[in-house]
């Protein structure tokens, strides 16, 4: 009985403290405040759930293991989102002011309306607004978007990134030239911001794009998939978002494209994408920021101090190493690692948002580093700076074999040199909207 | 005994006229004017500016224009947030292709299109009725949300169509900060509150509440249907327009059409059904309820059970609590909370006396 409550013991403690929070005994702790707009119900609840677990579980890893950065212990709360936009701002406004005298450092949404919806809320209160592998394209320029992060890869690096990887293996990317790449992408804001640099790039090399739209949710695609044999493209690059993918997969199969000639994106790499679709999905390609699987020592270490010491946030520990678990310690590492870089400034103490955002500008992870924290392989390669909020813009390649994703190339690079300066118009364009006077990047320190 | 009418007399047809007709609810209505434009945006802070009371005043906006349509002419319509987006992507465009055009044209004109757009919709009505009406309307929930997310030109080519709202200036005064948000939020809700009152107790106001009852025995008497079926389209259109382009503008700060989806609509007719239709009062009651009674139960959860039981139980438990306690007053007052509150004012008046 009462299987949702956990421990009857913390029932009681919970109840003490809050009579001795209303009885006003607060004192300012030595801690730093997460606030989390979670999202554990609703259609999405699968990638919530996932990456905020990965992302309390690596926050619960510091403090158990090293009692927080410099003796600055970590703290969060929850709020619900379930990905609805209202209740993601009213999350925000109601956590941004930091817990029990402990500030907050980042606020982490997860989810690209809320943090539309918080972009310029951000900037007013100087809270870090993380965005990892989403986000607002143009916000990587840091200049005019002084507090947004779309961390390691912005949707623009994704797609140039796809195309370097079919060019390669096509055995260069001169051999594009005739090739016919078809973008099958979802129906929403999200799904449509890539298909302008799909069209640049298909210039560029002389390849040929077909972009075609599955109508949210995307529970049916078959017409889609008659005109894609019709066309009989090399590639089909899958822009998908929940059940869209493995129905895609499925449908794939019975019109008899190859399924490893279809290459999902950021959104469609994960177990819950690829799973359902069964034997269809065998041999299906993604890209993803970070391998899953639980080989990595940071994971190990996690497993040890946390899991087994029955302090893990998941629900189902079979979740442990998946790429939405993943993905949160990633984002984990690079949050904690931006309070250490602005503590090594600023002091060995609670850090405001602004000063955590110093943290973020100057995130270096080198192979060294990466190693040192025990996520080589697992994290990219990352440099951030004034004028990029991206840092590395790099993603692997990994192969659904049945039962679990294989990594099957090394980092491939996305060209982003050639993508700045469309960013830059971009946010130029937001900045002279908005009455923005852009940052000077050569002044900062 | 503290309610009492006795002793004021109406002695002129001004008097008759007034929309508060006794001295306290007058008095009472000015102190509550007061108290949200004086001395509101002292106490209040961010949270409560932008978490709670702007959305639940640009929500009791979007109730007010579908009751007109609803609740005073008897037009069902699931189209409301359809209605909002376009006003939200009107007064954009508005604003971003007309340079230095003032913010508050920029609501009105929102307005006049959305009103537009219900004209178009609403054109149906003069055949069908009831739940076919509202299959009509569905209509436009599903084909404005497609049109602007398949024209590029509505969000001025934004890569992914969500626009964002330009500065919020008025005569060279910046509203931009919460308190400043909440004041304009207030006062275009106020003034529009003000206009709907007025015209329910007009001619036209009559001729809805005629056509609701029967319209047949309406056209009879020489109501002409077409004429009252879309005035009640546009003008409802009219309000819900202005109450998108808050929705980006003062509360969101952004908006992709998507935001304006069928659960949008739902959540509006249920502030009307809660808080009472044909009502105006009811309307505000009723997205109070909507609004902040989840805000209400998720910030007791948080304070008092986070870490005790799952968050993600947490979540359904309140969820469970809200629709037990929608259901507890619809049996509880069917008409909703603008009778329970009339039923309290009869109350009051013979207090502490029963009958």
């Amino acid at each position: 009985m009462l299987s949702i409550i956990k421990k009857p013991s913390a029932l009681i403690g919970a109840l003490t403290l809050g009579l001795s929070l209303l009885s006003g005994t607060v004192q300012a702790a030595n801690e730093q405040y997460f606030p989390l707009q979670s999202y554990r119900v609703g259609p999405y609840a699968a990638g919530g759930t996932g990456f905020f677990g990965g992302f309390i579980d690596y926050l619960q890893y510091v403090n158990l293991k090293e009692g927080g950065v410099n003796g600055v212990k970590f703290t969060w709360s929850e709020c619900e989102t379930e990905y609805v936009v209202e209740k993601g701002v009213e999350c925000y406004e109601r956590l941004k002011k930091g817990l029990n005298g402990a500030p907050a450092a980042a606020t982490n949404p997860l989810s690209v309306g809320i943090a539309y919806a918080t972009l310029d809320r951000s900037a007013t209160d100087k809270l870090p607004l993380i965005t990892i592998n989403h986000g607002r394209t143009d916000s990587t320029d840091g200049s005019v978007f002084p507090y947004v992060f779309p961390l390691q890869l912005n949707p623009y690096s994704e797609v140039s990134a796809i195309i370097n990887y079919i060019g390669d293996k096509s055995g260069g990317l001169d051999k594009l030239k005739g090739k016919k790449i078809v973008t099958l992408f979802h129906g929403s804001p999200y799904g449509k911001e890539t298909n302008p640099i799909l069209e640049l790039l298909a210039k560029k090399y002389g390849f040929q794009v077909t972009l075609i739209e599955v109508p949210h949710p995307g529970n049916e695609q078959q017409s889609q998939w008659l005109n894609i044999r019709r066309i009989k493209p090399d590639w089909v690059i899958l822009r998908g978002w929940g059940v869209m993918n493995p129905v895609a997969l499925k449908t794939a199969q019975k019109t008899g494209f190859p399924a490893d000639h279809i290459i999902g994106n950021i959104w469609s790499n994960s177990e819950e994408d690829a799973a359902p679709a069964g034997a269809a999905a065998k041999g299906f390609i993604s890209i993803t920021t970070h391998p899953s699987g639980t080989n990595f020592p940071v994971l190990q270490d996690i497993d040890k101090t946390v899991l087994k010491a029955g302090k893990g946030n998941l629900q189902d520990s079979k979740r442990f190493g998946t790429v939405y678990y993943n993905l949160g310690v990633v984002n984990g590492i690079l949050n904690v690692e931006a309070v250490r870089v602005a503590q090594a400034k600023f002091g060995k103490r609670p850090l405001t948002g602004e000063e955590v955002r110093w943290g973020f500008e100057n995130i270096k992870l080198d192979d060294a580093r990466l190693k040192q924290l025990g996520a080589y392989g697992l994290v990219q390669p990352l440099k951030l700076s004034c004028s990029d909020h991206e840092g590395g813009g790099a993603v692997r390649f990994q192969q659904w074999d049945g039962k679990q994703w294989k990594v099957i190339s090394d980092w491939v690079q996305a060209d982003r040199k050639l993508l700045r300066p469309i960013i830059e118009e971009s946010s130029h364009k937001y900045a002279k909207e908005k009455g923005i006077t852009p940052r000077d990047c050569s002044k900062e320190s | 005994m503290i309610y009492r009418e006795s002793g004021q007399f109406i002695t002129s047809y001004q008097a008759d006229h007034r929309i508060f007709k006794l001295y306290q609810q007058r008095w009472a209505f000015y102190a509550l004017l007061g108290f949200a434009f004086v001395i509101v945006p002292f106490i209040g802070n961010d949270y409560w500016f932008s978490a709670i009371l702007i959305p639940f005043l640009v929500l009791s906006l979007a109730g007010l224009g579908l009751n007109l349509l609803t609740g005073y002419a008897g037009q069902i319509s699931l189209g409301s947030a359809a209605f909002m987006a376009v006003g939200a992507f009107a007064a954009y465009n508005f604003q971003v292709r007309i340079e230095g055009s003032p913010l508050l044209v920029g609501f009105v004109f929102g307005g006049v299109a959305a009103a537009i757009v219900g004209v178009i919709f609403g054109l149906p009505s003069l055949r069908i009725k009831g739940f076919y009406l509202l299959v009509s309307t569905l209509a436009a929930q599903f084909f404005v949300t497609w049109v602007l997310t398949q024209f590029g030109w509505f969000s001025n080519y934004n890569a992914s169509g969500v626009i964002s709202a330009p500065s919020l200036l008025i005569l060279g005064h910046d509203f931009s900060s919460p308190a400043g948000r909440y004041l304009l939020t207030l006062g275009v809700v106020t003034v529009l509150a003000f206009f709907a009152r007025n015209i329910v107790r007009s001619e036209l106001g009559r001729h809805w509440m005629a056509v609701r009852d029967m319209d047949t025995a309406a056209a009879v008497i020489g109501i002409p249907i077409l004429k009252t079926k879309l005035l009640a389209f546009a003008i409802s259109s009219f309000l819900l327009g202005i109450a998108g382009a808050l929705w980006a503008f003062t509360y969101l700060g952004t908006v992709e059409p998507h935001g304006f989806d069928l659960s949008r609509s739902f959540q509006i007719l249920f502030i009307i059904i809660i808080g009472g239709m044909g009502s105006i009062l009811g309307n505000f009651l009723g997205a109070a309820f909507i609004v902040l009674l989840p805000i209400l139960l998720s910030n007791l959860s948080a304070n008092f059970l986070a870490g005790v039981v799952d968050p993600g139980q947490l979540e359904n438990l309140q969820k469970i609590i809200f629709g037990a306690l929608i259901i507890f007053f619809l049996i509880k007052e069917p008409n909703g909370l603008a009778r329970l509150w009339q039923l309290f004012r009869e109350r009051a008046r013979i207090w502490p006396l029963r009958f």
